[in-house]
């Protein structure tokens, strides 16, 4: 039942090349998680470093410039090389086995977007390599971007390297907007899609709208620094103000784009361990719907301190007052979903519990900010921090280990040791209040954000003492994750197809999945297909069917299933891409040449035959 | 409020010194209330809901396998639906209350933000200073807001909510302060390498106080004869302004009543000999990336330039 999880027999063997061209969308989520938990280090060391910077008042552990660049990065680097990522590393994993699809809409575009993905964060970190890492913040405000008061290379890196991630960002977004509503199974229809993939859906729509007003406000940026144009220098007629606009209708945006896929794993572990249907599940699927559609409509909730005018204010107030409604609504089901259950504390339970309990504190602060006059009081400061680490570390990273501990069975074919799992959640849940509750204190005291030094007088110090001390234990606690993910590898107990009892698709497969995914396209006839085959529509009160609907595993001996050819053009063609991105550091000659490789790339990818010939697979009798 | 024991400093923003700040924090307060309600009761329900149905050993194989409850789903969405309603009617009222028109007399004063201190200008009573702002109690102030480089913003926390300064635009502030102190306050908008250096103080005096520091801003500057030859000859008149002398720099503070300062540097440092004497012979030192240069002072010329500064009363 279970192999090795990387060996002979496995869908995870095979040497370099096989992974440089694989096409599989479960080895490419393999690859987006590694990558994207190497990235969860290096921007944990940053965030280390700046509490330690923090961590005494007028302390010179690094001076303001550094200083400047790691918030930067830390920002950055979490939001499009760890967040995004990991939960791209599960819709890849993931979207294809819970809709009963073989593999994705366009399994090269797929593999195409990984490598730019790794390639745009390898371009913006190499900043660090030039002693010249981008140090305007995150959300990069002008004209302080601008070539007069920014001279340096880093904003250059920066804006390029988030050209590269867009590009990924997109391209995913239109493979897996085009695989959910194209390659479901028969019977699946969209109310019955378990809610992962429905969240990730909306997520998938909201990148595609998104991406497009940070990539124009990013185009102006580089004519500003590059061709002397003046979108946002004020001194020749541009305004600043635009860029806010530009970057907030991307970046309020790009937090449901952060949040809902970990919305998406809770609605999906809690009902497993509380053995029961999700609560109100249309509920569930259509405020996931109502955040995604108002989330467009809020961005200058960003910009109360700008002075938009009280017209302009209470408009903004009012689009984020009523966000709170559906996401309560979501909170609420998800207790309706745990009342009345048979709950089994499993590692993914505690995470998703965990992630539902950090998560309002970071939405009742965020209802806060909705109100104007408050938000003008906290803007800028580490109440502010605290929130958004609520919601980013409480809500979205929460979520994403809830799901990196329910489906790591799935994806390696061993168990994580529970033992460390939970020791693992306890010290992360400890750390994380540790490092993030007091900011709210620092806030009302008056301590601004992307400070590298404070008044010894300042009344700061110790909170921040406080805080440093929880950063370090939230690092413990991702060393015990690491050390559990690395034991479990190496040793792991082996997994069954179904360690949890689940309701959905994936869990009908064998762990880790056959590459070809379904044997046999499963005809679906419930929102909950696999618990419906294994306890029958006695028991599942609401589902009125005859049919017990057995997803089918075994293929008829000699049966043929035609997968898609690996290829090399999907990485030639990226690397084209990022080698024009950073030839514009060097000059035009460079990007000319990146442009070559890239066209090179596209077309043999377009020349080459997209499917290898259908391979027996169970000529031999299966595995 | 609960915050009391939450190790809170006297600037913190929840003890406002001005109508602009008590209007901010009594919605906070509303706020806070309400916010922390929903928590105690949610929290406890899904901690409630969790020990409660925690699987037993002689459970029946699944649990009952209910789908939903309509009339619930709709009570929890109007739940809140009301309570952000009880939030939203009082912001909407502050949000105008605040942003309404100054009246007529209001003091003018306007603030320029620069990498990395503040210049304030007081337009109808002919001065101007740097890093202080004085404001009469009781008076309202009509604070206008803008900036010579790139966006910082202005915040003064037990004033009240910060607003920023944007190249290119005006902001305003409108607020009448109401006790008398000395009040820290700081660049709330991240605005390069010193952005953290970029602080200030807000002194609300009497207002008889106020008249007679007005006074003293407004009346010409009699320099020290030789420290202002120093000034000129080491190249100082290029950036700073001394008023009534010709030196008329605008890139840098205006210096002409230096010496009634209490502190320096936007904020950073007393106004005494011996820090002076620090920020003169290497200005990036005290404030890293200040676009002061070096200017590498023989001490003859140093403490002429102190005796210069000093006697800018």
């Amino acid at each position: 039942m279970s192999t090795a999880v990387i060996g002979h027999g496995s869908i995870y063997a095979g040497g370099l090349r096989s992974w440089l061209t694989t096409v599989d969308h479960k080895r490419i989520g393999v690859l987006y998680a590694l990558t994207a938990l190497f990235y969860l280090v290096v921007g944990g060391i940053e965030a280390l470093v700046i509490r330690l910077q923090l961590a005494q008042a007028e302390a010179g552990i690094v001076g303001p410039d550094t200083f400047n660049q790691l918030f930067t990065m830390h920002g950055t680097t979490m939001v499009f090389l760890v967040l995004m990522p990991l939960a791209a590393a599960m819709f890849n994993f993931l979207i294809p086995l819970q809709i009963g699809a073989r593999d994705v809409a366009f399994p090269r575009l797929n593999a195409f977007s990984y490598w730019t993905f790794l390639f745009g964060g390898l371009l913006l970190n190499a900043s660090f390599l030039f002693g010249q890492a981008p140090d305007a913040g995150w959300f990069g405000y002008a004209n302080l971007t601008s070539k007069q008061y920014s001279p340096g290379m880093g904003i250059d890196f920066w804006l390029l390297s988030l050209q590269v991630l867009g590009i990924a960002s997109i391209a995913s977004a239109v493979n897996f907007t085009t695989t959910i509503l194209n390659m479901r199974a028969p019977g699946m229809s969209l109310m019955r899609m378990p809610l992962f993939t429905w969240m990730s859906f909306v997520t998938q729509v909201l990148m595609l709208l998104a991406f497009p007003a940070v990539t124009v406000g990013l185009i102006f940026l580089m004519f500003d620094r590059f061709f002397g144009t003046h979108f946002y220098m004020p001194s020749a007629g541009g305004t600043p103000i635009l860029w806010q606009h530009l970057f907030w209708i991307f970046g309020h945006p790009e937090v449901y784009i952060l949040i809902l896929p970990s919305f998406g794993i809770v609605s999906d572990v809690l009902p497993t361990f509380a053995r029961k249907p999700l609560f109100g599940r249309p509920f569930v699927i259509f405020s996931g719907i109502a955040i995604g559609f108002l989330g467009f409509g809020v961005w200058s909730h960003h910009m109360f301190a700008t002075g938009m005018g009280p017209v302009a204010d209470s408009a903004f107030s009012i689009g984020t007052f009523l966000i709170a409604i559906p996401t309560g609504v979501k909170i609420f089901n998800w207790i309706g979903t745990l009342w009345g259950g048979h709950i089994v504390f499993k590692t993914p339970l505690l995470f998703a519990v965990g992630m539902v309990a950090l998560f309002i504190i970071g939405g009742l602060s965020g209802i806060m900010h909705g109100s104007p006059p408050i938000d003008i009081q906290q803007h800028d400061t580490y109440f502010v921090v605290a929130h958004l680490h609520y919601v980013f570390f409480g809500g979205t990273l929460f979520g994403l280990f809830a799901g990196i501990h329910y489906w790591w069975p799935k994806v390696t074919g061993r168990m994580l040791g529970e033992g460390l799992g939970k020791l693992s959640f306890w010290i992360m849940f400890i750390g994380m209040n540790l490092t993030f509750f007091p900011m709210h204190f620092l806030g009302l005291d008056g301590m601004p954000r992307r400070i590298y030094t404070y008044a010894a007088d300042s009344g700061w110090e110790t909170w921040n003492q406080v805080e440093t001390i929880g950063a370090f234990v939230i690092a413990v606690a991702v060393l015990v994750f690491f050390v559990n993910a690395v034991r479990s590898l190496r040793a792991g107990e082996p997994a069954s197809d179904d360690p949890w009892d689940a309701a959905t698709l994936e869990w009908t497969m064998s762990s880790p999945p056959p590459e070809y995914n379904f044997a046999r396209i499963p005809a679906v006839n419930s929102a909950r297909p696999f618990w419906l085959h294994k306890y029958g529509p006695t028991r599942d009160t609401s589902t009125h069917v005859q049919d017990e609907g057995t997803p089918a595993q075994s293929p008829e001996p000699g049966e043929r299933i035609d997968l898609p050819s690996p290829s090399f053009w999907p990485l030639i063609a990226s690397l084209g891409l990022a080698s024009a991105a950073a030839g514009a550091l060097v000059g035009l000659w460079a990007v000319l040449l990146g442009v070559a490789v890239l066209v090179i790339g596209v077309f043999a990818w377009a020349l080459q035959p997209l499917e290898r010939p259908g391979h027996p697979i169970f000529g031999e009798g299966g595995r | 409020m609960g915050l009391a024991g939450c190790g809170l400093s006297d600037d913190a923003t929840i003890r406002p010194i001005s109508d602009f700040g008590r209007q901010t924090q009594a919605l906070y307060e509303t706020v806070f209330w309400w916010t922390l309600g929903i928590f105690v009761v949610v929290e406890l329900l899904l901690v409630f809901a969790l020990w409660r149905y925690r699987r037993r050993v002689n459970d029946p194989e699944v649990p009952e396998q209910i789908h939903g409850h309509t009339w619930l789903e709709i009570g929890w969405t109007l739940a809140p639906a009301v309570i952000l309603l009880a939030i939203a009617i009082p912001t909407m009222s502050t949000i105008f209350r605040q942003q309404a028109p100054p009246p007529i007399d209001a003091l003018q004063v306007t603030a320029v933000g620069h990498q990395w201190w503040w210049e304030f200008i007081y337009p109808d009573l002919g001065f101007t200073t740097a890093n202080e702002i004085h404001v009469p109690r009781g008076r309202t102030v009509n604070l206008t807001l803008t900036s010579g480089d790139v966006i910082h913003s202005f915040w003064v926390p037990r004033l009240g909510g910060k607003r920023d300064l944007n190249p290119g635009s005006e902001n305003t502030i409108v607020f009448t302060a109401d006790s008398v102190g000395v009040f820290e306050g700081q660049c709330a908008e991240f605005c390069g390498t010193s952005h953290a250096n970029m602080r200030m103080k807000l002194f609300v005096d009497e207002p008889s106080d106020f008249e007679a520091w007005a006074n003293l801003q407004a009346r010409p500057a009699r320099p020290d004869s030789a420290g202002y030859q120093t000034f000129l000859a080491s190249g100082c008149a290029a950036c700073h302004a001394i008023d009534g002398t010709p030196a008329q720099g605008k890139v840098g503070p205006n210096l002409t009543h230096f010496g009634s300062r209490s502190t320096f540097a936007s904020g950073l440092l007393p106004n005494e000999r011996e820090p002076l004497a620090g920020w003169l012979r290497n200005p990036d030192s005290v404030k890293p990336g200040a676009l002061m240069p070096d200017l590498n002072l023989s001490e003859a010329r140093l403490s002429s330039l102190l005796r210069l500064l000093e006697g800018l009363r």
